[in-house]
């Protein structure tokens, strides 16, 4: 019974919006259910001449797994650097503690103006998105190595690259891997808010926002669905590879 | 081999910037293959010590020599056993006891070998693929043990390691040890805070006092192993080290 229980509620929303749609009866505000499912289960038919969901979803996600790993590139060694060495940590601390708060949204802007339109700018959205978490979870992650494990490695005569790759990034890897996790769910809505920037011509973002001109609700329902759907499933993926890489977590001792 | 502490002395400087003296005027000689237990009350600077002695921490004043060597920094000559969680949850027990050949530049076939050789040493060997956290604490330091012998070292510093046992295990694992180390003849330098602990196992007790801490009695115990725990000279080194450590 206790397993049913998470349906419930987006079973109920579903009648709930199927009800309303018919009492409210224009598609152009609130689309039925059955009109968005059939955006859904056709994937590959064009929408409008802006491509199909598909197509539109798979440029979201290259664009996203691009800026993401130029994000967790940078990242990564820096936050390995700024956790480990304190002089790394004093030089590199303010700047990253004024930038942090600006959402990756305020960068766009700047942006355009820098990259103009295209590709180049979108990724550097992506990559603010992805850049502060990750970062923030690896300083973290490697401050946080028991100090005994450090100097066990210490004893053994290790170098201190051998320190950072033998002891330090598998000891951080949990926190880092949160990092990712938290990093990618960002970068995604950065994407998809880079996307509905005027001068864009495909991608999720922009295929809700073009369909949002043409009055098309059910195709900005189905494409806020994809977008939920493919976060999700990133998420998960990453989730299940934490468990299995990293079961020893919470069990040290 | 010989390891040779004069003169330490070893002082804190607290937040408040009093100046807390935790060792003072340390001289100590051990001489190849001896068991040296280090005894104290808690907060007498014992860990302290054996950690300066492993170049983990610097003395303020004094040396620690090993035959000619100034040590200011880990030797692999000494290797150390820290109390508990000192394995790596992330690698598996053989890849644990491995490691430090692994950072030597040791090929893994030839790691393994070596590896295998401590894990019959310990009676760990069908656990070799286990991950720490699947064994219980005995068997882990079974493993920390290994993976200090493993390197082959001169002198092995142990800190408390079996201080986190429950009292059986503990006294399973001073046979083993006192069994490996008259198959290996390493220098042992052991602390503990526990008396039993110490009369069982060591060729001289080493008793500090309590902060700061300085060498209050060296005490040689020549009975003939395994000691029996209940006997009467048992009982009278025993009664003779509380007496040092208990307070006045």
């Amino acid at each position: 019974m206790k397993r049913y229980l998470k349906f419930v509620i987006p079973i109920l929303l579903i009648l709930v919006w199927q009800v309303l749609a018919v009492l409210v009866n224009n598609e152009f505000i609130l689309p039925s259910v059955d009109s968005v499912v059939a955006v859904l289960i056709h994937p590959t038919v064009n929408i409008l001449g802006s491509g199909s969901l598909l197509e539109n979803g798979m440029t979201s996600l290259v664009r996203v797994v691009l800026g993401f790993a130029i994000g967790v590139l940078v990242a990564v060694p820096l936050g390995i650097l700024m956790g480990h060495l304190e002089i790394a940590n004093d030089l590199f601390d303010s700047i990253i503690q004024i930038l942090r708060p600006i959402p990756p949204i305020a960068w766009i802007p700047l942006a355009l103006a820098w990259f103009k339109i295209g590709l180049a700018s979108i990724l550097f959205i992506i990559f603010i998105g992805a850049f502060f978490p990750v970062l923030l979870n690896t300083i973290d992650g490697v401050r946080r190595v028991s100090r005994t494990w450090i100097e066990t490695a210490y004893i053994f005569g290790t170098s201190e690259l051998q320190l950072i790759y033998k002891v330090i990034i598998p000891a951080a890897a949990p926190t880092i891997w949160t990092g990712l996790r938290v990093g990618f769910g960002i970068a995604w809505m950065s994407v998809v808010a880079a996307e509905m920037l005027p001068g864009t011509s495909s991608g999720l973002g922009y295929l809700i926002m073009y369909s949002y001109n043409y009055g098309q609700v059910q195709v900005i329902i189905a494409g806020m669905i994809v977008i939920g759907f493919i976060g999700l499933s990133i998420d998960f993926i990453l989730r299940e590879i934490e468990k299995r890489k990293f079961q020893w977590q919470g069990l040290e001792r | 081999m010989q390891l040779k502490i004069e003169h330490l002395r070893k002082q804190f400087t607290t937040k408040a910037g009093e100046i807390i003296s935790s060792l003072s005027d340390i001289n100590l000689v051990i001489e190849d293959k001896e068991f040296v237990c280090l005894l104290g009350p808690s907060g007498c600077g014992k860990t302290t010590l054996l950690r300066i002695i492993a170049g983990l921490d610097l003395a303020t004043s004094g040396q620690v020599m090993l035959d000619d060597l100034d040590i200011i920094r880990p030797n692999p000559r000494m290797a150390m056993i820290f109390q508990e969680y000192s394995l790596y949850p992330w690698r598996n027990v053989r890849d644990n006891i491995a490691f430090g050949l692994e950072v030597k530049g040791m090929a893994r076939a030839e790691r393994y070998a070596v590896a295998e050789r401590f894990l019959d040493l310990v009676g760990l060997r069908e656990f070799e693929k286990s991950f720490p956290y699947e064994l219980s604490g005995g068997m882990r330091q079974r493993v920390a043990v290994a993976r200090a012998l493993s390197v082959d070292p001169a002198v092995l510093l142990m800190d408390e390691p079996f201080g986190a046992l429950d009292a059986q295990t503990r006294n399973m694992l001073q046979n083993e040890l006192l069994d490996i180390w008259e198959k290996t003849k390493k220098m042992i330098l052991f602390v503990t805070h526990s008396v039993d602990e110490a009369v069982f196992l060591a060729d001289r007790i080493v008793v500090l006092t309590s902060r700061p801490g300085r060498i209050c009695e060296i005490i040689p115990i020549d009975q003939p192993r395994p000691r029996d725990r209940t006997s009467v000279e048992f009982a009278k080194v025993r009664r003779h080290v509380l007496d040092l450590i208990s307070p006045k």
